[in-house]
């Protein structure tokens, strides 16, 4: 494992999480960029990504949705406020309707994610995840909560099925 | 592995406890007010005796309050708990350790294929 540290700030309403990952900045702005890799990590194992629309560049974003095991879809979106490949990225973080038009009355995420070279072979990834304020976030607990929850229960799904073939 | 541990001890009250579907509506019922574990019991086709553990289950992740008033257990939501914002960080938390894992899962099997 190597995340390097999480700070959560209740205060300023945001999370940081920093990761050491075994790439050039190059190799780990890719996980973002190309699409068909951020399938493979943004959404857990039980609640599978797949990404409509992707680009990167500021005014660009995207359009994903989240399939749950009973085949549900939840959709999201991207708006990219600044990309500065393969170092910054900024992005709004939204919720879409089942037509996966952007529903405004959901909070937004402000998501800001650095890579910083450490060597030739190991980059520095922090993600910040931003909430706009204490009512919003209330909102995204009373109405997202369930989603979240079921993201880490498949998370927890996952380590426990780990266990039972390790052990 | 360790962070796993860590992430389960962390978050496994919480998410445990609210990965049944009637406790997590008797946490909604009980959000708005407070109502006894009878009043409970009546709105679920089990036993008394089971919705009393689902409540204790709740107690437990500290979602619920169980107050005793006369004959009757009054359980009321501590939303403020859930509502902290300190909780929907840690939520947050857990779904970028996720992110993480697979992350690093991806430039692992590339690592081996090119070794190969």
């Amino acid at each position: 494992m190597t995340v390097k540290s999480v700070t959560k700030d209740p205060e300023a309403l945001t999370m940081t999480i920093s990761v050491e990952l075994d790439a050039t900045a190059e190799r780990a702005w890719q996980l973002w960029a190309d699409p068909r890799q951020l399938e493979r990590w943004w959404g857990p194992p039980t609640y599978p990504a797949t990404v409509v629309d992707h680009d990167l560049v500021a005014g660009g974003g995207g359009t994903y949705f989240m399939t749950s095991p009973e085949g549900e879809k939840f959709h999201g979106w991207w708006e990219v406020i600044s990309a500065d490949p393969p170092k910054r990225l900024e992005l709004r973080d939204g919720f879409a309707d089942d037509s996966g038009k952007r529903n405004d009355e959901m909070p937004v995420t402000v998501m800001t994610m650095t890579l910083d070279e450490i060597d030739s072979a190991r980059t520095l990834m922090t993600i910040e995840s931003r909430f706009p304020s204490k009512e919003d976030m209330e909102r995204l607990i009373e109405m997202g909560m369930e989603e979240g929850i079921k993201e880490a229960l498949g998370q927890i799904d996952a380590i426990l099925a780990g266990d039972a073939t390790s052990g | 592995m360790v962070v796993d541990r860590l992430i389960d001890e962390t978050v496994d009250g919480l998410f445990r406890s609210l990965a049944d579907p009637t406790r997590r509506d008797i946490l909604r019922r009980c959000g708005r007010g407070q109502l006894s574990v009878s009043q409970l019991a009546v709105c679920y086709p089990m036993s008394f005796a089971a919705v009393q553990k689902h409540v204790a289950v709740l107690e437990k992740a500290e979602l619920v309050t169980k107050e005793r008033k006369g004959r009757e257990q009054l359980v009321r939501g501590k939303v403020e708990t859930i509502r902290t914002a300190g909780r929907l960080l840690e939520e947050l938390e857990v779904v970028w350790r996720g992110r993480i894992d697979r992350i690093e899962q991806i430039l692992g099997d590339e690592k081996r294929g090119s070794r190969k």
